[in-house]
């Protein structure tokens, strides 16, 4: 139960020092508002459970846009409508903390639409009050998602009309029905039993997130006389009769009960900790891994290698890569990336030398791998001269016709079907290349699929594949 | 340490991580969604949240809400998500709120294409969003600098209370290449505006809105001040051969590697050409562009878009021919298509001055 009290709650500023008016005792909102009477339950709320002093509240845009005048607490003005995001963001910093989102209906249900139906749908464990006076009200009394249906603003100078602007959104409706919302309620601030009820209501909210049981939104129908051009009392017999006849009051959902209470603190991990977790290998690694191959003259490899997406092009790329770094060298990998990656054609330039690269794109290859006839076609003219031609001599029918390079067919995909997987013609690939080029040792290659290659079970099978293509080139030097 | 062989979009996620960043917010979009892949994986292992956010106008405010709790906060995106995150943006600069936002450039406008492209310059350089602001910007041209600028923009973000941009294109994102990480361990400290979900966070307030003229003025101010330290601060670029040079190149991302090897292949064949790499894009550097120009130099701005940079170097080199070249739509430049821009710019046969 709330402790009696005769003044103003911790929750609040003794004097609202933000407040430029020159009374810093009052609050800037009209005679007959809302606004005041929802701050006080929450303010009085947030001191009966003891947490005003780890509270952060968001100021949405409009006329509430000033709370930090009033509240306590941490404060965070935020952008028109994203303070459910917001919300999210310091809440999942702050999990200890009790985070408020109060919003007004332009800010919530109109431009703020998708982000509170998606902190709710996320079950952020957030608490949030939603204005819902039907007109905007700091802008001067423009027609808000929630105006009634005929209710005239400044924008609906005819009233609203729902071949044109359709019917009032229901909030709580909306939320009520996810999954993830622990608690939704909707009520008015008219007379004094539904005031009371939105009392209960406000303290229902708060203390679900205290018990760290999830989102809750609380609909609150608000009387705005300047707004509707009304005096107070009509106002909130506005609320009654006509507001409330379209918005129904009542618990839209109300799980709290089932619903445990989540664990909100994480372990923390060690710094120290980090780099392992992350996959930064330690030095130590490095000694075992590392294989360094000394050389002083100039080494520069520019192979472009290309195909068809799915014959593993951009996988034999980065093996390649991954030997060469571990050989000491200098490597780039850079692929065709996009729609390509899902069929279609695929290519990727791998650069491998002791000198510094500059560009990672191979224009003029000095070794092409084509593994289709396209990619021949497309690439043998941008093969230096004197460099090498790798092509698939079971699917390109057509030998490379220029005779200022070297050009060496091998069969990637029968020597693969041969081993038992047309899927391993990259390595087949891979292990004739390392062996005819000598730029790279098969204990690196080795070493290096097993650092690349995800699905391990493969892993015996592109051993056999790279040896195949070894075996192959052999064959060709004996014959 | 070790070298280890990472996609750009990778290094940046593990150089952020090792900065002391838990909290990632994002929304795929290719060519950048590897970034929130990889901070998906990783952050929750190493204590942090990682969000797949409804939006990247969702994503963006859910830094803003990170920030203001004081932890260090990441983004990620391309273009079109950039152009949502603005709003976002100017609400941070407004706030004061640091973090680090990655754009891996694709083609534009509209949806335009998922190939590497330079044409968010204008939008990350200058402001995309309302108000008076501005972000610093790094331009990492390799994967090393993914990974080591991510940490300078965590360092940066926090020096000055602003948002860092770490400004790619999608070949850098996308391009392998070793790396080594720097040995470093980020207790990120406690921050004396932020908000901590204690008593002392009632003294705080943390937002853009101030209704007095006045006010607002000395705020705008007050920030621009920050802008002009970060230009006396924190120009950085990388040069070569700009002594003798007569024609000196500018470019980032991608395209000042293609650059370096064809200013490479200039000084063989005897061509004076320099080489200039802005890697912070705001602060510009606009004293060394400056002196080249007093020099007599003439300068060649080759860029992924309709010549966005460019605009800065003319800027800054008012007493220069001041020669654009750009491709556009994912294209990329070869380095003998640039050699040939080069070469008949020193011989006089043509010019690319770019006029309006």
């Amino acid at each position: 139960m709330a402790k009696n009290r005769l003044g103003k709650s911790s929750a609040f500023y003794d004097i609202y020092e933000r407040n430029p008016s020159s009374d810093k005792t009052v609050t800037h909102y009209c005679p007959g508002c809302g606004h005041g009477i929802l701050h006080k339950f929450i303010a009085e709320a947030l001191e009966d459970y003891g947490v005003w002093n780890r509270t952060i509240l968001l100021s949405p845009v409009g006329c509430s846009v000033f709370a930090y005048y009033y509240f306590k607490v941490g404060n965070i003005q935020c952008a028109h409508g994203r303070a459910p995001a917001v919300a999210t963001g310091i809440k999942r910093a702050h999990p200890d903390s009790i985070v408020i989102s109060y919003q007004g209906d332009g800010d919530l249900a109109g431009i703020g639409g998708n982000e509170i139906i998606q902190a709710a749908n996320r079950g952020e464990n957030i608490t949030v009050f939603f204005i819902n006076n039907a007109i905007y009200g700091m802008t001067g009394g423009q027609m808000a998602p929630t105006t009634l249906v005929g209710q005239s603003t400044t924008t609906t100078p005819r009233g609203r009309d729902i071949y044109n602007e359709g019917y009032p959104i229901k909030i709580a409706e909306i939320i009520s029905i996810l999954e993830s919302p622990v608690y939704v309620e909707r009520v008015a601030l008219a007379d004094t039993k539904n005031i009371m009820k939105a009392r209960s209501a406000v303290r229902k909210a708060i203390n679900y997130q205290v018990e760290n049981k999830g989102f809750s939104l609380v609909e609150v129908l608000s009387p705005c006389p300047t707004g509707w051009k009304m005096n107070p009392v009509d106002a909130k017999k506005w609320v009654t009769n006509e507001m409330q006849k379209y918005f129904k009051l009542g618990v839209f959902k109300d799980v709290g009960k089932e619903r445990k209470s989540r664990k909100v603190n994480g372990e923390k991990v060690p710094l120290n900790k980090v780099p392992d977790i992350i996959d930064i290998p330690s030095d130590e690694k490095k000694e075992i891994s590392r294989i360094e191959k000394k050389s002083e003259e100039k080494f520069l490899k520019r192979i472009k290698i290309a195909g068809f997406g799915g014959q593993g092009i951009l996988l034999l790329g980065v093996t390649l890569a991954e030997s060469g770094m571990m050989e000491g060298k200098n490597v780039t990998w850079l692929p065709s990336y996009g729609p390509e990656m899902r069929g279609g054609t695929a290519n990727c330039h791998v650069i491998v030398s002791n000198q510094r690269i500059g560009s990672p794109l191979v224009d003029w290859s000095d070794i092409l791998i084509a593994m289709n006839r396209p990619s021949l076609d497309k690439f043998e003219p941008k093969a230096v001269p004197g460099s090498l031609i790798f092509y698939d001599s079971t699917i390109v029918n057509r030998k490379p016709e220029r005779n200022d390079v070297k050009a060496i067919g091998v069969p990637f995909t029968e020597i693969a079907d041969g081993i038992g997987s047309t899927k391993v013609l990259n390595m087949v690939a891979l292990g004739s290349l390392i062996r005819f080029t000598g730029m790279l040792s098969p204990e690196t290659l080795f070493e290096a699929q097993t650092r690349v290659v995800k699905r391990k079970e493969f892993l015996e099978l592109n051993k056999r594949a790279i040896k195949a293509g070894m075996e192959f080139i052999d064959s060709l030097k004996e014959s | 340490m070790a070298k280890v062989l990472l996609k750009g979009n990778e290094a940046v996620v593990k150089g952020a991580i090792l900065a002391g960043c838990r909290f990632f917010f994002g929304y795929p979009i290719t060519p950048a969604s590897e970034i929130a892949e990889t901070a998906a994986y990783y952050i929750p292992l190493v204590g942090g949240t990682f969000i797949q956010a409804e939006s990247e106008i969702g994503a963006i405010n859910m830094v803003y809400g990170a920030s203001s709790g004081g932890v260090r906060a990441m983004t990620a995106s391309s273009g079109p998500g950039l152009s949502l995150k603005q709003e976002g943006i100017s609400y941070l600069c407004g706030a004061e709120l640091p973090c680090v936002i990655v754009d891996i450039m694709r083609g534009g406008p509209g949806l335009g294409n998922i190939a590497p492209d330079q044409g968010d310059y204008n939008q990350m350089v200058k402001g995309g969003g309302h108000g008076s602001y501005k972000v610093l910007v790094l331009a990492p041209n390799s994967v090393q600098e993914m990974c080591n600028f991510a940490i300078l923009a965590f360092e940066l973000a926090d020096k000055y209370r602003n948002p860092v941009i770490v400004l790619t294109d999608g070949f850098i994102g996308q391009m392998m290449e070793p790396v080594e990480f720097p040995e470093v361990q980020v207790e990120v400290p406690k921050k004396d505006w932020a908000l901590y979900g204690e008593e002392d966070d009632n003294k705080k307030l943390i937002s853009s809105i101030y209704l007095d003229p006045d006010e607002l003025e000395e705020i705008v101010i007050k920030i621009n001040k920050k802008y002009k330290r970060m230009e006396e601060e924190e120009v950085r670029y990388e040069a070569s051969y700009l002594e003798d040079a007569e024609l000196v190149t500018v470019s980032f991302g991608v395209v000042s590697r293609i650059l370096s090897s064809v200013v490479e292949r200039c000084r063989k064949e005897g061509y004076k050409v320099g080489y200039l790499r802005p890697i912070t894009l705001f602060p510009f550097p606009k004293k060394i562009i400056n002196k080249l120009s007093e020099e007599g130099k003439a300068f060649l701005s080759v860029e992924l878009s309709n010549g966005q940079m460019v605009d800065d170097v003319r800027l800054n080199a008012r007493q220069s021919d001041v020669h654009f070249y750009g491709r556009m739509g994912g294209n990329v430049p070869s380095e003998d298509e640039l050699y040939e821009v080069i070469v008949k710019i020193l011989k006089g046969e043509r010019k690319w001055l770019k006029t309006g």
